[in-house]
């Protein structure tokens, strides 16, 4: 027992030991990030304030991965609601085939999705990275929402069609409130992985870089170093936040829905 | 000899839905053959068969949610072939209930009524009396899932009537709920049928539930009726062997028949000759070896003293079931090897008779079956 113990307390300094770090390096005075710490100071948040590049490069990732949420949480319904409502052949392959760039590696994707923009004329841009985005977290919504059609009884869409409603009231009034937990959950993890996605955004990125490469271009400056601890955490702030907030939410589905609380993050 | 009586059942007579001669496949599978088969207005019919026997499939083809690919169904007379669940005059009643469980009971019992254009007063009005109608009365703000089994399949029956459809349709609506329950939800089944006087289609594997609760059951089995009487008729004259297994217990002896001066004789083997009349052969008069079925109630044991008021014959008895108000005995007749079972209500001051205990028993005639 006390192995297991010990086991469990390394493994959560090995996982958590990283993001503390960011706080206490944010608001230690020294430009050089390492120990032993100097004065406390909320320069660097204020610094923040004064770097219009990391402004637009905010702006532009909460755009992308906003419209990258949406789109892919979109095509998920359709896809989950065609795998777990109807039969048709092949649907087990057809499937398999939709889900594959979760294994797909991202470099691939990204250097092959380079090409074919290239090659057909277009110029990169926020666009050319929604797509990758959209592409890359398509399969993860839809993992998320074949689990939430799944647990829907299809006779309570019978009953609702059966009461009169046509199949899109039905969708409206039955089918779209009971699986809302499940959409919600597709777009924040739609939205956190494009919000975090690196390899594609470099590639595609074009003249407006998104926030990661942007701070991956920054480490070339290490006077901005502790400006960049300052934006990590805000960033892991915001993170805890939208956690909570899904949470909240799930929670609440599933006490409206009567079910029994399994799983959930907090 | 024994006459059927039907008076006391009310006898519709106005085809409400008229099935002709429906086939479906799921690939391979032959899920419906050629359904043939009128439910009257009024009626509480039920569809009875094993699972996997198409009853279910049945329904659904009834309520609009299954194609058929061949047939037709007909409600007042009107092809239902292009008319789509939704705007079908019936109402379901699902095994799993299916209520809302983001509604609250009366979101959920007025649901179909929004498109209606009644006024919200109108609505409301509407959905109290539907819930004071199952017994519900005053739970129309409570949560959908806080319900327990019982209340929520009142909340799916008020739900299916309040839009007043020619037929209410309910797929094994008992089968969830405890034995208690069931029986006091079959009750009030037959009650509200009464009250509403719409047509209940009612799908079931229980048969006593059936016999229960219907005006006339339609037995199924691979996809086929069987068989389609009322409850007395199908359990007193089953057509065929496999009718009489399915509902209730039923005895069978091997008998040798033969025609003599217009009548037809039985001799049963360890009970001896009988005379059989032509509605005793539902399946038709069968000449030379025969099987010959009765129930375990018409058959009575013999005390001593006692004498038989109809034929009797010997046996042994070879197994005792006490179930409280009756005893089920296991009796070997002379010449028969495998036992037939005989039930006795328990009367006070009477003894259970033993295993081993020779006995005489009583039997007339009339209770008798003949299948082919």
């Amino acid at each position: 027992m006390k192995g297991l113990k010990l086991y469990a307390i390394l493994y959560l300094i090995f996982l958590y030991a990283p993001i503390f770090l960011l706080p206490l390096f944010a608001f230690n005075s020294s430009t050089i990030i390492a120990f032993p710490l100097q004065s406390f100071t909320t320069q660097w948040f204020s610094a923040l304030a004064d770097i219009p590049e990391m402004h637009k490069a905010v702006l532009n990732s909460l755009r992308i991965a906003a419209t990258s949420a949406v789109l892919a949480t979109s095509f998920g319904i359709f896809a989950a609601m065609a795998s777990t409502r109807y039969r048709f052949p092949a649907q087990k392959g057809l499937m398999g085939f939709i889900m594959l760039p979760l294994v797909l590696p991202e470099i691939i994707v990204a250097v092959s999705l380079l090409v074919v923009i290239v090659n057909a004329g277009f110029s990169t841009g926020a666009w050319s990275v929604i797509a990758g985005h959209t592409l890359i977290c398509t399969p993860f919504a839809i993992a998320i929402l074949q689990s939430a059609f799944a647990s829907l009884d299809p006779a309570l869409e019978e009953a609702a069609f059966d009461l009169g409603e046509t199949p899109a009231s039905t969708f409206r009034l039955v089918t779209l409130p009971l699986v809302m937990p499940g959409i919600i959950s597709a777009l924040l993890i739609s939205f956190t992985i494009s919000m975090d996605e690196f390899i594609i955004a470099f590639f595609l990125t074009g003249a407006d870089p998104t926030l990661p490469v942007y701070l991956f271009s920054m480490l070339r400056f290490p006077k901005l170093l502790p400006a960049v601890m300052a934006l990590g955490t805000l960033l892991v702030l915001a993170s805890v936040v939208l956690l909570t907030i899904a949470e909240y939410f799930r929670r609440r589905g599933i006490k409206r829905a009567g079910a029994k609380d399994t799983g959930g993050f907090l | 000899m024994t006459q059927i009586s039907t008076a006391n059942r009310v006898k519709p007579t106005k085809p409400l839905i008229e099935m002709r001669d429906i086939s479906k496949h799921y690939g391979d599978y032959h899920a419906l053959c050629g359904i043939t088969l009128d439910i009257h207005e009024g009626e509480f019919f039920s569809l009875l068969g094993p699972s996997g026997c198409g009853k279910t499939t049945l329904l659904r083809v009834i309520a609009g949610f299954e194609g058929i690919d061949s047939g037709a169904v007909l409600i007042s007379h009107q092809d239902m072939a292009r008319v789509p669940a939704n705007k079908r005059p019936t109402n379901m009643v699902f095994q799993s209930y299916a209520i809302f469980p983001h509604l609250s009971v009366a979101q959920n019992v007025g649901f179909g009524l929004r498109k209606s254009t009644m006024s919200k007063a109108q609505k409301e009005a509407a959905v109290a009396e539907a819930l004071e109608m199952v017994g519900l009365k005053g739970y129309g703000a409570r949560a959908a899932h806080a319900l327990s089994g019982g209340q929520r399949q009142r909340v799916a029956l008020a739900r299916a009537l309040i839009l007043k459809p020619k037929v209410l349709l309910l797929d094994e609506p008992l089968s969830a709920l405890d034995r208690k329950m069931r029986e006091q939800m079959q009750v009030e089944l037959i009650r509200l049928q009464r009250q509403v006087g719409i047509t209940f289609i009612l799908v079931t594997h229980d048969q006593e539930e059936a016999l229960v609760m219907s005006d006339r059951i339609a037995v199924m089995f691979e996809g086929e009726i069987a068989q389609c009487d009322d409850p007395e008729i199908l359990y007193r004259r089953p057509k065929s062997k496999r009718v009489a297994d399915f509902i209730g217990v039923m005895n069978f002896l091997p008998a040798t028949l033969h025609s003599h001066a217009g009548t037809i004789i039985a001799d049963v083997a360890g009970l001896g000759e009988a005379e059989i009349a032509a509605d005793q052969c539902p399946a038709g008069i069968p000449e030379g070896d025969a099987l010959v079925g009765f129930r375990p109630e018409t058959l009575t044991l013999l005390y001593d003293g006692q004498t038989a008021t109809q034929r009797e014959a010997a046996g042994v008895i070879s197994e005792v079931v006490y179930y409280g108000d009756m005893t089920y005995y296991d009796v070997t007749l002379v010449g028969v090897s495998k036992p037939v079972r005989i039930s006795m209500r328990n009367v006070f001051g009477r003894d259970v008779l033993a295993v081993g205990d020779a006995t005489r028993v009583s039997w007339s005639a009339g209770a008798l079956v003949v299948f082919p």
